[in-house]
Formats: structure tokens, C-alpha cells, sequence
């Protein structure tokens, strides 16, 4: 079992002609990731070659649509990787034709346009799971891998991740590397992204194969106070907590998009004791997550 | 992006928001010649992107061209809590009848937008928002629907506005919203919104911060930077499209990702407490599969801080290759070459980790010492940075 994304799960890539998703095409297929095609209108109608995990060619069809590549190959998880110009375009396209599981790997997303297409996928019924913007995206080790985080850091195993940061779960996953992942999901570092820190907590909660959780939280929101509230009512699995950025200074925004201290809130103190109050250990340091983290495993 | 009062000001005069007119001037001269083509009295008002201005004496009423003078000169050049005064707003004073205000912003937690608006102005809002959270009206906006007529006044209703200025109240409100969407903003304020001597209702101070994740849509938004204001060392950062951001310590930070580069900073502030209190000097992020060029920029940055003691490199290769980190390295301390002083801690771990380990070592620059761990680099770093300058180099 995992959370999202499984062995079963058909994949298609938005952008697989670009730079970053032929390359990550790629990445994935060696993982042995189910791709089975990918979606750019200029291109539609030919075909793109990669190895698959065996070393054999595969060629993926090229589609004009998003409702074109799921009738013809039976795609339930899309991954996107067009660039910011494009990308709500490409999120409205993949929303319209109902895809379970939409993957925005894209940096720099203006907010307004990642506001407008979460509203649309909402008033559409909210049939899309999106994670993302500007995440790595989600592993099942062993099974699927739809995004960037390398598969080759650890394998399959007990622990849930969830993170709003790339290098972080990578970072993590490294740690952890003789205990392995059920999934381990990149929720991205923008003010707005699609799946939360509660949703992820909720289906670890659910996933028999997860025994224990880590949750990566950093600067800016309010995110991780809520999925402390979430944890003390629903989370009966161990979690523990990393929180990044105490050495932080108000007013600057690190890195991300969302990770900016402003005024009182946001504040990684903040974060790390309501997270504590909830009866969740946080880690003052990577290492220290880990430890925590094999203390609750025994 | 912040702006300035008076950038905020254009922007919402330009999609109809009513604003009064004004001048921006770094010179006394100067600030007299827009008073007396404006026409007296006027108000004197520093322009710095921080709050409490009128309390620090940064903001004056002049009825006289000598009030003027006298104020223009206090205000430039005023430091406000870190931001020094170097422009100057010279705009008529208006009579204020009544304050009100009204603001549109990105609200993080329901992944929609807000839209907030009080009659009762004149306070800071956050005490309002504290002190009496019934009074200031929280209305969220769906961002597909956006605001229109029908919208605005639902908005206006419910922060009871007076029957006499409801119509201008809504129309303020869709001027603002269209400042919003159309600049792609994260927040526009206006505060306070007040009914002038004559009935109308004017933007008398505003906010603005524009989302630059948006730029590539607004090339226009470029010359509203500051960029005179900005650190020097952020703006080369900036020139070279990198993740900058200058700190006040003595350990230089480079890493890949933000999240790892907050954790490094984190954790060189806890080693640091070991030798001596040294902090992290910046915080860099090189980001996903940065090549040996973006390394090199990187490094020239750090190496340009003076106060920095020591550097700590931490890449975990996701995207990134750690071949081409280390090839940065060598490269960029290559071309230095003397002007190079400073010892390197590097750790690198995933992503052709191997080979990059592989060609610190064999180009064994003394500078440079390799770490296994993060925290073991963290440690050393610090330990480093806390040596005696002499030393440092050995």
C-alpha cells in the first residue's frame, strides 16, 4: 500500500518535449514508473523515445489534449512541467478532463494563477488531486515515481513523509535509507499549493503499510499549526516534525514563495511549538528527525 | 515586491481609484518648487516601505513654503526603524472629514483571496482587527468570480460605510480590485481611505506588494524596484538570478533548494553556539540542477561578503549533479586564485556523489576540506569561522 500513487498508477507528462520533462521522462521511466505518454499540441501525433528500467526503447505518444492522452492510454496521474507562462493553462486543461492526480512540478507560477485554478477546480467539483506548485512531486519507492525526487536514495519501507521542500525530503529519505518510505510527498514551498500537510497526514493515518509519519514543515503560513490541531484529533500513528528556518529574519523571503516571516506569524518557534503542543517531537535538526523518528519505531 | 505610498498611489489612480496628486522629490529645492506648483498647504511625507512613519516625525503638515523647507529637510535623510529617508512625497493637503479602510489580499490558509473593509479608520489595523475583530468586515473573494458591482457592495455593506459615500465606496473597491488582478499584487491597501471636506472619497495612503513570481508578465513592474535601496551584494545576486539573501554572521551558506539551505542555516547557528556564537552569513540556494557556471557565481558572491569567515557548501543531489558542484568549486577558486582566503567546508551526498568527491580530492586545494555529514560540515565550518583570521588560511 502507499498514499496517491501506486504501481498501477498510468502516468502522462505535460511538457514531455521540453527540456525538464524529457529529462525527468526519463528519470522516471528508469525508476520504473508507468509513463505511457505525454501532451504538447504542437507536437501531437509523434512520438518520443526513452529506456525504460530494463534498458529497452520505449516510445510515448505525443497527444494534442489531456482528454485525448487519457482516452487512448487510460492515464490517471498527470505531471506537469510546462513552464510558469503556460502552466495555468496546462493545470485548466488537465482539470477539464478530470485527471485523478495532477502533479505540478513548475517553479514560479505567478500566485493569482495558482489561486484561480484551485477556485476552478473546486467550482468543478474538486475531481483533480493537485499537488503542487513548485514541489518535487510524489515516490512510492519500489512503485511509481511521479516528479523529480531520485529513486535511487532508498526503497520501500514504514515511514510516511510529507515536506513542503525538495532537498529536505531528499535530505530526509537519505537519513532514513535503512528504513525506506511507504510514499514520500513533496507538497511544494508556494503560498498556495493543492494538497496540504493535513491531507497527506490523513491518508498516511489510513495506509496500513505507513507505521510512522515525518512531516517537513518551514517559515511562512500557517500550515503547520493547522496540521498540529489536525494531529492531536485525528493522527493516531507516531509523527514527528522538522520545522526549517529559525535563524529566519522577519520580512525576507527564503527561497520559496511562501516561506517569508511576516510580523508575528510564520515564525519556525511558532510552528515547532504548536506542533509540540500537539504531542508531536520536532527535530531540532535533520538528524535529530531521524532519531526521534527510529526512537518511535523501536 | 513592496512599493512605496507613492508607486501604490499611481497604481491605483491608474485603474480608478481615486488618489491625490503629488510629487516625489530627494531635494529640498525641489520639495519647495512642487509645493508651490501643488499649492500650499501641503503634506511632507518620507518615503520608506515600513510602517509607523507619522510617529517617527516622518510624515508633516506645511502650510507655509518655510514649513516646507524646514520639514523637507528634517525628513530626508530621517532613519526609520533602519530605513533611511531618500525621497520625499509632496502632495496637498486635504481636509478629512471621516477615515475609513479597505484592502484586498492573498489569504494563505482558505487558498482564496480577502477582502477587508471598515468604516472605522484612523487605527492601526491590526489593533482594530485585535481589539474589535466585529468591526473590520472579512469578506472572501472567489478568485475565478473575482469582484464585481454586486460583490463590492456586499463588501461595502459590510463594513457599514455611510449611506452618503456607499456609491464612491464601490466604486473604490472595484478600482482596487482591478489594481490587484490586473498587477498580479498579493495585497493593495488603502489606509486610510477618507471623505474629504467636499464629500469625496480619496485614497489618502496605500500598500501595495506585487507577486514576483508575475514579473514575466509585467515588464513594467521592473521599474518600480529599488534597486539604490538594495544590499549590494543581493543585487548581484539578483543580476545573476540568484536566491540571495544577506544575514549578519560569519559563516557563508551555499546550498541547493530552499529547504535544505533554511536547515543549513538552522544547523550552522547550533554548531555555532559551540565556537564562539558565529552565525550564518547568507542565506544562497543555487537551486535544482545547477550547473559548475551558477556554482561559481555562487561563491564569487559569498567571497565578496567581508564579513564572511568561513563557507559551508551543502548540496544534496537531487537534480543537481554533484559532479558539477564540485567542478564549480574548483573552477571558481581557480580563478580567484590568491584573492582566495577563505577555507571551504564541502558535503556533498546523492546525485553522482562520488565522482564530485572524487574531483575536490584530487585538486586537494588547500582551501577546501570535504565533510561526510551535514552536521559534522555544519560543526567545522563554525569551528573555522571562529579561528583567528591568521590561522584561518593554514
Amino acid at each position: 500500500m502507499s498514499i496517491y500513487l501506486n504501481s498501477d498508477s498510468k502516468i502522462i507528462v505535460q511538457g514531455i518535449t521540453g527540456g525538464m520533462g524529457a529529462k525527468h521522462t526519463a528519470l522516471m521511466l528508469d525508476s520504473g514508473s508507468n509513463i505511457v505518454g505525454g501532451v504538447n499540441a504542437r507536437k501531437a501525433g509523434t512520438t518520443v523515445t526513452h529506456k525504460d528500467s530494463a534498458g529497452s526503447d520505449v516510445d510515448l505518444p505525443v497527444f494534442g489534449t489531456v482528454a485525448e492522452a487519457i482516452e487512448k492510454t487510460g492515464a490517471d496521474v498527470s505531471v506537469v512541467f510546462v513552464p510558469p507562462a503556460f502552466a495555468k493553462d496546462a493545470v485548466v486543461e488537465a482539470i477539464d478532463a478530470e485527471i485523478p492526480l495532477l502533479v505540478i512540478i513548475t517553479e514560479g507560477i505567478p500566485v493569482q494563477d495558482s489561486a484561480w485554478f484551485w477556485q476552478y477546480c473546486q467550482n468543478k467539483g474538486n475531481k483533480t488531486r493537485i499537488i503542487g506548485p513548485n514541489c518535487p512531486g510524489i515516490i512510492t519507492p519500489g512503485e511509481s515515481l511521479a516528479g523529480i525526487t531520485p529513486h535511487t536514495i532508498t526503497g520501500k519501507g514504514p515511514v510516511g513523509l510529507v515536506s513542503k521542500s525538495g532537498t529536505l525530503t531528499y535530505q530526509m529519505m537519505y537519513e532514513l535509507r535503512d528504513l525506506g518510505f511507504s510514499t514520500a510527498i513533496g507538497i511544494g514551498g508556494d503560498p498556495i499549493v493543492g494538497t496540504t500537510h493535513i491531507d497527506a497526514l490523513e491518508a498516511f493515518e489510513a495506509d496500513p503499510e505507513t507505521k510512522a509519519i515525518v512531516m517537513i514543515g518551514e517559515i511562512g503560513g500557517d500550515a503547520e499549526e493547522r496540521a498540529a490541531d489536525y494531529i492531536k484529533a485525528h493522527v493516531t500513528k507516531p509523527v514527528i516534525g522538522y520545522v526549517a528556518g529559525f535563524t529566519a529574519p522577519e520580512g525576507k523571503t527564503m527561497g520559496h514563495a511562501g516561506a517569508i516571516v511576516s510580523g508575528s506569524a510564520g515564525t519556525a518557534q511558532a510552528k515547532k511549538e504548536a506542533l509540540e503542543a500537539a504531542g508531536v517531537k520536532v527535530g531540532k535538526t535533520p538528524s535529530e528527525t531521524a532519531r526521534l523518528l527510529r526512537e518511535v519505531l523501536g | 515586491m513592496d512599493l512605496y505610498e507613492y508607486q501604490a498611489k499611481e497604481l491605483f489612480s491608474a485603474h480608478g481609484v481615486p488618489a491625490p496628486p503629488g510629487a516625489v522629490v530627494t531635494t529640498v529645492d525641489d520639495a519647495v518648487a512642487a509645493a508651490e506648483k501643488l499649492g500650499l498647504p501641503v503634506m511632507v511625507k518620507s518615503q520608506v516601505k515600513i510602517g509607523g512613519r507619522g510617529k517617527a516625525g516622518g510624515v508633516k503638515f506645511a502650510a507655509t513654503i518655510d514649513d516646507v523647507r524646514t520639514h523637507a529637510g528634517n525628513i530626508l535623510g530621517l532613519d526609520i526603524k533602519g530605513h533611511v529617508t531618500r525621497q520625499i512625497l509632496i502632495t496637498p493637503a486635504s481636509e478629512i472629514a471621516e477615515e475609513y479602510y479597505v484592502s484586498f489580499l492573498l489569504d494563505r490558509s482558505n487558498r482564496t483571496y480577502l477582502a477587508m473593509a471598515t468604516h472605522e479608520g484612523g487605527m492601526e489595523i491590526e489593533q482594530l482587527a485585535e481589539e474589535r475583530p466585529d468591526a473590520l468586515a472579512k469578506i472572501a473573494v472567489d478568485a475565478v468570480t473575482g469582484v464585481d458591482a454586486a460583490k463590492a457592495a456586499e463588501i461595502a455593506d459590510a463594513g457599514k460605510f455611510p449611506a452618503e459615500v456607499r456609491d464612491q465606496v464601490i466604486e473604490v473597491l472595484q478600482g482596487l480590485w482591478k489594481t490587484f488582478v490586473a498587477e498580479d499584487a498579493t495585497l493593495v491597501e488603502v489606509n486610510p481611505l477618507v471623505k474629504d471636506g467636499e464629500g469625496k472619497v480619496v485614497a489618502l495612503d496605500g500598500k501595495v506588494s506585487l507577486d514576483d513570481n508575475a514579473e514575466f508578465r509585467h515588464p513594467d513592474h521592473a521599474a518600480l524596484a529599488d534597486n539604490a535601496a538594495a544590499d549590494p551584494l543581493e543585487a548581484k545576486a539578483k543580476e545573476n538570478d540568484l536566491n540571495y539573501v544577506k544575514l549578519d554572521g560569519e559563516v557563508g551558506i551555499i546550498g541547493n533548494g530552499a529547504g535544505l539551505v533554511m536547515s543549513t542555516l538552522d544547523v550552522v547557528a547550533y554548531a555555532g553556539e559551540q565556537h564562539g556564537g558565529v552565525k550564518p552569513a547568507n542565506f544562497l540556494d543555487i537551486g535544482g540542477g545547477a550547473n559548475a557556471q551558477v556554482m561559481a557565481n555562487g561563491l564569487d558572491i559569498i567571497l565578496g561578503d567581508e564579513q564572511v569567515k568561513a563557507v559551508f557548501v551543502n548540496v544534496f543531489g537531487g537534480i543537481t549533479a554533484c559532479d558539477e558542484v564540485a567542478n564549480g568549486i574548483v573552477g571558481a577558486l581557480d580563478l580567484l586564485g590568491d584573492a582566495a582566503t577563505k577555507p571551504l567546508v564541502v558535503r556533498l551526498d546523492g546525485n553522482n556523489v562520488e565522482l564530485g568527491r572524487q574531483i575536490l580530492t584530487e585538486r586537494n586545494h588547500p582551501l577546501v576540506t570535504l565533510a561526510d555529514t551535514m552536521d559534522g560540515g555544519a560543526d567545522l565550518a563554525a569551528a573555522k569561522a571562529a579561528e583567528p583570521a591568521a590561522s584561518a588560511a593554514k
